[in-house]
């Protein structure tokens, strides 16, 4: 549970798992942010695919971290959403904010 | 209207609780056989519904959250999350969408996805008093197998 953090060329992936609720987000928010802080990448991709349960706490981390990444004109994808996530996801209005990858991406891939 | 089932629980409001309160009430409701979406909309209702007791009704301290959960003929369930917390002064402006009173990083969409993960939502509230949330799906009955 908790999150994996992978830098290839300028672009943090972070492999988000398990559930994210307001006790998992501050945990999941400082481990990203210490890194992302210290590497300013390029572009922040929040890849889903492990996630198992999200409520709205998991929502003001996606928009937090855009915030962060704003600071040095980063930007951050959102991959992978599972559909129970995805429906928290869409009524959230996130799409002005990041971009939402729809379907399977293979963060291994070049 | 008498209950089929029901069930009561209260902890302390400490965030680690919010896990085991969704999982509880999700335990109890599977009694209906409810389908998988079914089951992740009551626990992220009531995910959200825990997490305004810990983050606003009782901000930095620490007070006891009550949860009751009945079942209805018909596969209606009926949860009620309560506290004892600071209250709420404007429901009406608490239930839109993106507001929020909370530092940090809160969205502001706890009740806007309780609203529309379920049939019903009621909130009472009276300040210094506390605040009273009830939560209502019916779990739809699927063609009976087995012979039940």
């Amino acid at each position: 549970m908790g999150v994996r953090l992978i830098l290839k060329n300028s672009v943090l992936t972070a492999v988000l798992s398990g559930e994210i609720d307001h006790h998992s987000a501050r945990e999941i928010r400082t481990e990203i942010d210490s890194t992302a802080a210290k590497v300013k990448p390029e572009t922040l991709i929040l890849d889903f695919s492990a996630v198992r349960f999200m409520d709205s706490s998991g929502i003001g981390l996606i928009m937090g971290r855009c915030k962060l990444m704003q600071a040095w004109n980063g930007l951050v994808e959102i991959h992978n959403l599972p559909p129970n996530v995805e429906r928290i996801v869409s009524l959230a209005g996130l799409e002005s904010l990041c971009t939402i990858k729809r379907g399977t991406v293979d963060e291994s891939a070049e | 209207m008498k209950a089929l089932n029901e069930m009561e629980l209260s902890f302390p409001s400490c965030s680690a609780n919010e896990g085991f309160a969704r999982a509880a009430v999700s335990a109890f409701v599977a009694q209906l056989d409810p389908t998988v979406d079914e089951l992740c909309d009551i626990k992220t209702a009531v995910s959200e519904a825990v997490t305004n007791c810990i983050v606003h009704a009782y901000r930095s301290t620490i007070g006891i959250v009550y949860i009751s959960c009945r079942i209805f003929e018909n596969g209606r369930i009926v949860v009620k999350v309560r506290d004892k917390g600071c209250g709420i002064e404007d429901i009406e402006q608490a239930m839109q969408p993106m507001f929020t009173t909370a530092e940090g990083e809160r969205a502001g969409l706890g009740f806007a996805v309780m609203e529309s993960f379920t049939d019903r939502l009621h909130v009472s509230s009276r300040l210094g008093k506390g605040t009273s949330v009830i939560l209502e799906k019916t779990i739809r009955r699927r063609p009976a197998e087995n012979g039940q």
